[in-house]
């Protein structure tokens, strides 16, 4: 199954080729400055927007407006070093021109002495003119559904690994980390510390060699820490709070390594939305949702009718009875670790694609995919793919009626309110408990 | 290398207002965990309702001291409540869920932009404590022995703080020496067979809950009116983790382990901390591999590795009866 979603990979990574990159201009001014551009799109596509005010203040009651020449630019010196609050004024935008992301009306930058500081207001969806709820709805349900496929690659992961080892475990976030953070590394040639910079190998390239480790690192993680840890016969218990200690470890060696910020793969940034009906997605959207669904559908495939696929399921259902039959269980868990963390670190390498990389971007989803995997029934593979597309349409569609900072309580929210009403999840098995 | 400043900064760190924080959540789980053997993964939710319930009585609605300190309380029962009901009559993994996803409910609720009225978003709130520190009996000046010691505010803070482990562990004492307290434990190694002698286990488990959870939240609390100041993303779920670390370092279903887990946990991140920084300062260590900022990680990464050695070669810690490690409760 490895080789096959390998090569399926491989070829549908192939198909990308659009490659467009940001232009920032430099400014050439005394002492210190902030500008910027306000525009959308790239190259021939590129529409400056001029007239649009931005006010810049800062300590000592520092406050100063510019406006946009028909560049798009604006320019406004400020007195020193500090920080200062850049703020865009969005009833000046033209008629349908918003901005991408509503939170960042206003940012805080730190200015260096001597430094002219670029900051960037991301404009967007402005091509479509004054969307209705219905095509908002529709938009909000495919970023949704975009979202809703990372998470079920980790959570079916998660759910075979707990299905047949029975390991609650909290260190899957940091397998989906680990894949953003290799195909940076290797995508970037920025390698962590202490390694000389490396070659910048193309993403498809750094996305499958990322891949391999992972799935290598997962073995490892198997072999080395939880197959001796079962041997020695360690509570489940137990053996989730080593899995939290393992978490933490992992997390901050990642920060240690890569660093706090945010890193954005070298291809592939500000992609021009390609609209289908009311939707609007960069085409790495639309490739990534592709790859997601094939890879589900293979994993799918690859356990309801290979021999491995069956024995993993019956693994899952009764591993005394399974280890009876003649099934070689820790042959079967060992593919499991592996495929679960290939699977774990493609959810890492999209993610990285849709938002960027960092080095908790696993964790903060991990509440989400242990949510998914609840919802759907703990265990159960399909229904931790049906968990995460609830999930995923959840988060996303909610933000029609509640504030975009508290998407994720709605879905935390969610997760309570079916166990109340169905606790064994939606295609989990009633197990009568007292 | 100041090694009088390190020993001084380890030495205030053992009975500091973090060890007085972390020794009462430590004491809470501990009747969840330790003894009923319930998986609360969100113990920091508790200390996060009774320092909001203070802090937003007092800073944003005016209200009295003892006003916040009453709804803080309120609050740490109806958080139990509602972790309790859904959860408690389902396996063990998925109380651990739940509690970790309400936790960050709480915490994502106090720090959004929505309620920043009333919570004051990521920069918390301030200014709530005046009421607490106007009953402090310690004049102004400074308490020390040597280099040791402590101003008249925190005196007070600590005074209270470890008046309230020392009544929280008198309480878990008494608790749990009591036909009641043999019930919880007898749930924790079979609640079938406890169902079977007509207990009703349910409402065991959600007594051991609410009372777990009052008493950490009590931790809220001194953080809050020790600090003077709250702010949401204190209370994130690696507060929890730490607080299962203090708990298992001391040994869980022991009286006093909390305590003493708390003092060594924070003794141990002290020296660490102390010790990384000086030896970075004076050039001993190459800031090409570590830096002062990065010293911190270091923390982490030693809690991490801490909590993975416990459970794996010690799970009954310093002082626990490996016996009593029900660790595979469901």
């Amino acid at each position: 199954m490895r080789n096959k979603v390998a090569i399926l990979l491989a070829t549908l990574f192939a198909a990308i080729v659009c490659v467009l990159g940001l232009g920032t201009g430099t400014a050439q001014a005394d002492g210190e400055t902030i500008f910027g551009f306000l525009f959308e799109g790239t190259g021939p596509d590129r529409v400056n927007y001029d007239g649009v005010d931005v006010t810049v203040s800062g300590p000592s009651g520092f406050e100063e407006t510019a406006t946009s020449d028909a560049d798009g630019r604006w320019d406004i010196p400020v007195p020193g070093e500090g920080t200062y609050t850049v703020a865009l004024d969005q009833e000046t935008l033209p008629e349908g021109v918003t901005l991408r992301n509503q939170d960042l009306e206003s940012l805080d930058v730190v200015v260096a002495f001597g430094q002219n500081k670029p900051v960037l207001f991301p404009l967007g969806e402005g091509t479509r003119n004054v969307a209705s709820r219905w095509d908002e709805a529709a938009q909000l349900t495919a970023e949704g559904l975009r979202f809703g496929l990372i998470i079920a690659l980790a959570a079916v992961g998660l759910s075979l690994i707990f299905g047949t080892t029975g390991l609650t475990n909290f260190a899957h976030g940091e397998l989906v980390t680990l894949g953003g953070l290799l195909t940076y590394w290797l995508n970037s040639g920025n390698l962590p510390r202490f390694l000389p910079d490396g070659p910048q190998i193309p993403f498809i390239a750094a996305a499958a060699i990322a891949l391999v480790l992972c799935g290598l690192l997962g073995w490892a993680n198997d072999a080395g820490l939880w197959a001796p840890l079962r041997r020695r016969g360690t509570g489940l218990i137990a053996a989730m709070i080593v899995s939290i200690g393992l978490s933490i470890l992992v997390r901050y060696i990642y920060l240690y390594l890569f660093g706090g910020t945010n890193q954005s793969y070298r291809s592939y940034q500000g992609q021009v939305g390609l609209d289908v009906g009311p939707i609007t997605l960069a085409s790495k959207d639309y490739i990534s949702m592709g790859i997601a669904i094939v890879v589900l559908m293979a994993t799918a495939y690859a356990l309801l009718r290979t021999r491995l696929g069956k024995a993993t399921r019956a693994v899952a259902d009764n591993p005394a009875l399974a280890a009876a039959s003649g099934i070689d269980v820790d042959h079967v868990i060992k593919v499991v670790w592996i495929a679960g963390s290939v699977l774990a670190g493609l959810s890492g390498v999209l993610l990285g694609l849709a938002q960027g990389v960092n080095f908790q971007m696993g964790f903060q989803i991990l509440l989400l995919i242990f949510a998914a995997v609840t919802l759907g029934g703990l265990g159960t593979a399909f229904g931790a793919l049906l968990g995460s597309l609830v999930v995923g349409m959840f988060i996303s569609v909610s933000t029609l009626w509640i504030p975009i900072e508290l998407k994720n309580v709605g879905a935390l929210g969610i997760l309570i309110v079916v166990l109340l009403v169905r606790p064994q999840g939606i295609l989990g098995r009633a197990q009568r408990v007292g | 290398m100041n090694w009088e400043q390190i020993i001084v900064n380890a030495l205030e760190a053992s009975v500091g207002l973090q060890a007085v924080v972390f020794a009462l959540a430590a004491i809470g789980l501990n009747v969840h965990f330790g003894y009923t053997g319930l998986l609360n993964f969100g113990q920091s939710a508790f200390l996060a309702v009774a320092a909001y319930g203070l802090a937003v009585m007092v800073s944003t609605f005016g209200l009295s001291f003892w006003v916040g300190i009453l709804v803080g309380l309120v609050g740490a029962v109806i958080l139990a409540l509602l972790l309790g009901v859904p959860t408690l009559r389902l396996r063990a993994d998925y109380l651990a869920i739940v509690t970790i996803a309400a936790a960050e409910i709480v915490r994502l609720i106090a720090r959004s932009v929505t309620f920043a009225d009333t919570f004051g978003g990521s920069d918390g709130r301030q200014a709530f404590a005046g009421g607490f520190y106007d009953l402090n009996p310690y004049p102004e000046g400074s308490y020390n022995i040597g280099s040791f010691g402590f101003g008249e505010r925190a005196m007070w803070i600590l005074t209270v703080g470890w008046t309230l482990v020392a009544l929280s562990c008198l309480i878990v004492f008494l608790l749990m020496r009591s036909p009641w307290g043999r019930v919880l434990k007898a749930i924790r190694e079979d609640e079938d067979a406890v169902r079977s002698l007509g207990k009703n286990v349910y409402s065991y488990k959600m007594q051991s809950l609410i009372i777990g959870g009052v008493l950490g939240s009590l931790g809220g609390f001194v953080y809050a009116l020790g600090q003077a100041s709250i702010q949401p993303d204190i209370f994130g779920t690696e507060t929890t983790f730490y607080v299962y670390t203090v708990l298992i370092l001391g040994g869980a279903a022991r009286v006093a382990s909390p305590v003493v887990g708390a003092m060594i946990f924070w003794v141990v991140l002290s020296l660490t901390d102390n010790i990384l920084n000086q030896a970075i300062d004076a050039g001993y260590i190459s800031t090409s591999i570590i830096t002062n900022s990065q010293v911190g990680q270091v923390r982490f990464m030693l809690v991490g590795l801490a909590l993975m050695l416990l459970m794996i070669f010690r799970p009954q810690g310093i002082f626990g009866d490996r016996k009593e490690i029900a660790l595979d409760a469901r």
